[in-house]
């Protein structure tokens, strides 16, 4: 079975696709084949696609999947993507920050002495706006790895990351200064999909609604 | 040796040109037979005439300074071009006045996202004819239209834009928080509209009110399950839709109460056009009854303009659809 009449859904490879698997599970849809096999990408039967969460919302803004779940923060990064964002699904909650080293404080100092500061992140939209919405002046340094490691070599003074336990920022013996906003899953669809499959969708969304809220 | 064209620009070579000339000459031919006669603009404009249309210049990407030290615009659409024209060179023809045009407008893109920053438009403006009568003739001609054009499967999609003012100005919301409503409405946030409006201080009618109407799309039905503050513009679409039941295309309209059009001018009906074949609006136009106004000829008019490249690629993946059957 599918999510719902003739909906493609797009789901998130890595820290969200347990929940999402899940979720989809409670909706009667058949996600075994999924769980089983690592490497495989497209699931015909049960029309679920598989990729990353940054890929999640091009997939979606093109119509190759009707829908999607992704994370608050793909879709904060990406926020000229013309998708709907219908539901909050509760799960995957984690928190954007801004961290800088234990002990010192490069960040005041570096506004201070030189009037701006240098952040490391794998966000730099998200970054760009928080620093000018708190009239700071921000040297936006995008990396694609470990963040954490931009602060320690004296690449960045700061970092703005995602983190929902804490525990690489204190291995690496970062500490947060500021919370940016918190981040959950959420459900985004295409906007012609939106119009021409309503039924479908709005019972689609309903049905997730009944099962996240429980 | 190879030399590159700006980014979301492209040249056209004979195979495609013979397809996009075929789209054209259909959809012409069925605008002329509607009696929309073909005009053509300057490519630049004045940016004060364009500003006089719309604060924000419709969006306009490109401005030079002429010799003058002029601001010249290239134009973003062909809406205020046309209704300049119309003021200015049908001072006093009787109305109604109908004009179709195919022409490139121009917009600024964003880095890596496959945008076209010159675009071909092939549309329609009807002028001095009011709502609902006009609303439904545009719609039902573009539907004629595409359908010539080879197209099976398109939808409209018909709307009001001020729908959500109105009622956000009927349940009284502060002013100061309507602005970031509508942002949210028009960046297609849901979550981020419901979880405002559940932060307001409304009863639980209103936050009803303000969180389902934009869900609310469909056949007419949708309109009996929408009431409230809205009724009069809700009137103006049943009325609509019984022209459009009468000129036998209804089912090709889907009404959408949740429709935002992101110019300034539209003070009533919004239009979109689909194709479940491609996953963006295909073309899209409304009603802007001020606009002529402020050129010195005070008419009610509305317009629908398609994108002929997408028009294309929606034709395009409706043949590989019915391929794949």
């Amino acid at each position: 079975m599918t999510a719902g009449e003739n909906l493609t859904i797009a789901v998130p490879r890595g820290a969200l696709m347990g929940e999402t698997l899940d979720l989809l599970e409670r909706l009667d849809v058949d996600v075994a084949e999924v769980r089983s096999n690592e490497r495989k990408l497209l699931f015909a039967e049960s029309r679920i696609v598989t990729m990353r969460p940054s890929d999640v919302p091009t997939y979606v803004e093109r119509g190759a999947a009707d829908i999607g779940i992704t994370g608050k923060d793909v879709l904060l990064e990406q926020s000229e993507r013309e998708v709907y964002e219908l539901l909050d699904l509760g799960y995957g909650r984690c928190r954007m920050i801004v961290a800088a080293r234990e002990g010192d404080d490069a960040m005041g100092e570096s506004l201070r002495r030189l009037g701006t500061v240098r952040v490391a992140t794998k966000y730099p939209r998200v970054a760009a706006a928080h620093f000018g919405a708190t009239g700071r002046q921000a040297e936006i340094v995008e990396v694609k790895g470990s963040v954490e490691l931009a602060p320690l070599t004296g690449l960045a003074d700061a970092i703005v990351d995602l983190t929902a336990t804490g525990r690489t920022l204190d291995e690496n013996r970062l500490e947060e200064r500021e919370e940016i906003v918190v981040c959950t899953a959420r459900l985004i669809a295409n906007p012609v999909v939106h119009k021409l499959k309503a039924a479908a969708l709005d019972s689609l969304v309903e049905r997730m609604r009944e099962a996240t809220c429980a | 040796m190879i030399s590159p064209t700006p980014p979301g620009t492209r040249d056209v070579l004979p195979d495609e040109m013979r397809e996009l000339r075929f789209i054209t000459d259909r959809l012409r031919a069925v605008f002329e037979a509607a009696g929309y006669g073909e005009v053509s603009t300057p490519t630049m404009e004045y940016e004060d005439v364009l500003v006089r249309g719309d604060d924000r210049a419709a969006g306009a990407g490109y401005r030079v300074f002429d010799d003058q030290g002029r601001v010249l615009v290239l134009r973003s659409d062909m809406t205020i071009p046309i209704a300049r024209l119309a003021a200015s060179r049908y001072g006093d023809a009787p109305a109604p006045i109908r004009l179709s045009y195919f022409a490139h407008s121009y917009r600024a893109v964003e880095r890596g996202r496959g945008q076209a920053r010159e675009f071909l438009q092939a549309g329609i403006e009807l002028i001095g004819r009011p709502a609902p009568e006009g609303d439904a003739e545009v719609i039902a001609t573009v539907l004629d239209a595409l359908e010539a054009a080879g197209l099976r499967r398109h939808r409209i999609g018909l709307g009001d834009g001020s729908l959500y003012r109105t009622l956000l100005a009927s349940l009284d919301v502060p002013l100061e928080e309507r602005m970031p409503l509508l942002e949210a409405l028009s960046r297609r946030d849901l979550v981020g509209l419901e979880s405002r409006v559940r932060g307001l201080d409304l009863s639980e009618r209103a936050c009803e009110l303000l969180t389902r109407l934009p869900t609310l799309r469909g056949g007419p039905e949708i309109l009996d399950r929408a009431d409230g503050p809205v009724a009069a513009a809700l009137d103006d679409l049943r009325a609509c839709h019984e022209l459009l039941v009468e000129r036998g295309v209804a089912d090709r309209v889907i009404l959408d109460l949740g429709l935002v059009r992101e110019l300034g001018y539209y003070t009533g009906a919004v239009f979109e056009v689909y194709d479940p074949a491609v996953g963006f609006a295909i073309g899209g136009g409304g009603r802007y009854d001020d606009l002529l106004g402020r050129f010195g000829r005070a008419l009610p008019a509305c317009g629908l303009a398609l994108d002929v490249q997408r028009v294309h690629v929606a034709g395009a993946e409706e043949e590989r659809l019915d391929d794949g059957r």
